[in-house]
């Protein structure tokens, strides 16, 4: 079974990901992105019929946590991985 | 032609848990103190990993019962992609396909004359975190945008109504009406200006043909409704503009996608915020850092029997049970579970459940208004103010007299009164009812003698002269009974 990634694919994938692509970069991304929908098909060739569909990898369920305080990281900490703050905000470029 | 408006609310609620729904941070509302309640897992950190919190699902179930939705066995967590600042995951972590409640409804009132009650389908209410809370530069300058990730995984449960609703005026009532039932049965403070609600409104109008046919306009999703007024009134701007519109172009849903347009308040007008050509593409899939949750029979028979007595039933028993008018009951179960509480308790010990609802309702909020009061903080307990009332009943002394020991009880100084307070208060004031003609009838007597000209003028037929003699009568003797007091005056005087 055959799988291919059209030119239009490939860009609403990108512009999903708010990624900018050269002609080139989409032509071989969707190739390979083609190439790796064409081996997860080979699970179609699996007959499913009697196996319960699954939500999760790993059958657990049920793990919580009690609602009990744990320290926060203090502010310089939450921020020093920001391109950019005042000090008690991440700066963003402007929005609207 | 004319046209029917179709409504649907999504209405999101903040579940008052100490901690945000998968990690350990603070849900405060701290805006003065911005990233201060954070931590790797709400920050989005790279390997952080998610724990859900027990209690947001329990109080998500609560809620799910007190709407009547079924809770499924099996419930799960994905992902919700999309990019913008105060999210730091470039993700939400939401619940798709498998919600946890769903097929639900919600009885409101439509008129409180005719008592003609509708049922609002609910199609599902799941589970979700928050995101942050960015703010702009108003100056209009360009500036960087701000954003503090406090609020940033706070648990949220989203309530999404059927298209039930045929107006601005229902939608308001549905919401409050959510609103009481969620603060009832203690799962949300559902504060609206901290944004603890918050509501978009899906809405398009049928538009009914001559030829009979009926065709829908596009449908508008309108967010940022963060008042109840902001409800009603931008629905009802929606509705105006899309007929206008609809009579402009005639486009109807088929030729237009959904589109989304804010309220913007200060305008009273609803402007277009996502271009319809990029319709989101959340591009949904399971969360593999979470495992899915199961529910079991006893669990969903254990969180139903926490459940109080729904506000609407409420409200329905105290006019039967207390012979309360509807709007009496319904300004009492406004206030809350605990003035309903309150009501209740005075109703019961006082054995008269109107007079217990026109002290409640007239005397009891006044004050609390005035003070600017809590239920839970008021001096006169529920026992005490019974007793109260039982003494204007047993006409130990007048209605007056009783507001003036409701007044001495409210400023006692000496912390919360009691009831036996009430009976020092009436010796101390002399207010103690006296009817005893004996007593009464040597100061009638001497009232009489001394205002001679008053006397004439009664009998010339002057009758304000003997409201004049009666009062100086209750000022001699407070508790005196002005009924008594009256007769005696006229069988002298005649």
């Amino acid at each position: 079974m055959s799988v291919s990634l059209s030119q239009d694919d490939v860009l609403k994938v990108a512009s999903l990901s708010r990624l900018k692509l050269s002609e080139a970069e989409v032509n071989s991304l969707g190739q390979q992105m083609g190439s790796v929908l064409k081996y997860i098909a080979m699970l179609d060739e699996l007959n499913t019929d009697a196996i319960e569909p699954m939500a999760h990898a790993i059958e657990i369920s049920n793990v919580f946590r009690e609602d009990e305080l744990q320290t926060s990281l203090p502010r310089e900490k939450a921020l020093s991985n920001a391109p950019q703050t005042d000090g008690n905000y991440f700066l963003v470029p402007a929005i609207l | 032609m004319d046209y029917t408006v179709i409504i649907g609310l999504e209405v999101h609620v903040q579940l008052q848990t100490r901690t945000k729904l998968f990690c350990g941070c603070s849900t405060k509302f701290n805006p003065d103190h911005p990233n201060t309640q954070t931590c790797p897992v709400c920050l989005g950190l790279p390997g952080a990993l998610p724990v859900l919190n027990r209690e947001a699902f329990h109080l998500g179930m609560k809620t799910g019962l007190a709407i009547n939705c079924e809770i499924p066995a099996f419930t799960k967590w994905d992902r919700k992609q999309y990019y913008y600042p105060d999210l730091p995951k470039a993700y939400q972590i939401s619940q798709y396909d498998l919600p946890m409640s769903q097929n639900g409804w919600l009885e409101i009132e439509l008129d409180p004359e005719t008592r003609e009650k509708k049922k609002i389908g609910i199609i599902r209410a799941h589970l979700e975190e928050d995101a942050g809370k960015n703010s702009h530069d108003e100056s209009g300058r360009g500036q960087d945008s701000k954003v503090d990730l406090n609020r940033c995984g706070t648990p949220l449960i989203e309530i999404v109504s059927e298209p039930d609703l045929r107006s601005a005026q229902e939608a308001r009532t549905y919401l409050e009406e959510l609103k009481l039932l969620l603060t009832y049965i203690d799962v949300s403070d559902c504060n609206m200006q901290e944004g603890s609600l918050r509501c978009d409104a899906n809405v398009n109008l049928h538009v009914h043909q001559a030829n009979g046919e009926t065709v829908p306009t596009p449908i508008v999703e309108i967010k940022n409704l963060n008042s109840f007024r902001g409800v009603e009134q931008a629905i009802e701007y929606e509705v105006q503009r899309q007929w206008k519109h609809w009579q402009e172009t005639g486009l109807s849903l088929k030729d237009v996608p959904k589109e989304t347009r804010g309220w913007d308040a200060d305008r009273g007008v609803t402007l277009e915020q996502r271009g319809k050509e990029d319709a989101a593409d959340y591009r949904y899939f399971p969360d593999p850092d979470l495992a899915p949750v199961t529910v079991t029979d006893a669990e969903r028979e254990r969180v139903s029997q926490e459940l109080c007595e729904r506000p609407a039933d409420r409200r329905a028993r105290f006019e039967e049970s207390y012979q309360l008018s509807v709007y009496d009951a319904a300004v009492i179960i406004d206030q809350g579970l605990a003035v309903a509480d309150y009501f209740e308790t005075v109703a019961e010990s006082c054995g008269n459940g109107k007079q217990a609802a026109n002290w409640v309702t007239q005397d009891v909020l006044r004050e609390l208004n005035e003070r600017g009061l809590d239920i839970s903080k008021f001096p006169i307990q529920p026992d005490v103010l019974a007793a109260l009332l039982q003494k204007v009943n047993a006409e130990e002394i007048t209605i007056k007299s009783g507001r003036t020991v409701f007044q001495e009880l409210l400023n006692y100084p000496e912390g919360v009164p009691g009831i036996e307070q009430i009976q020092n208060i009436i010796e101390d004031k002399g207010l103690a009812l006296v009817s005893d003609t004996g007593e009464l009838d040597s100061i009638v007597q001497a009232v009489v003698d001394k205002n001679e000209k008053a006397v004439a003028d009664f009998q010339s037929g002057k009758q304000a002269a003997l409201g004049a003699l009666i009062g100086q009568v209750m000022r001699e003797i407070k508790g005196a009974d002005p009924k008594a007091v009256r007769e005696l005056f006229i069988a002298k005087m005649s």
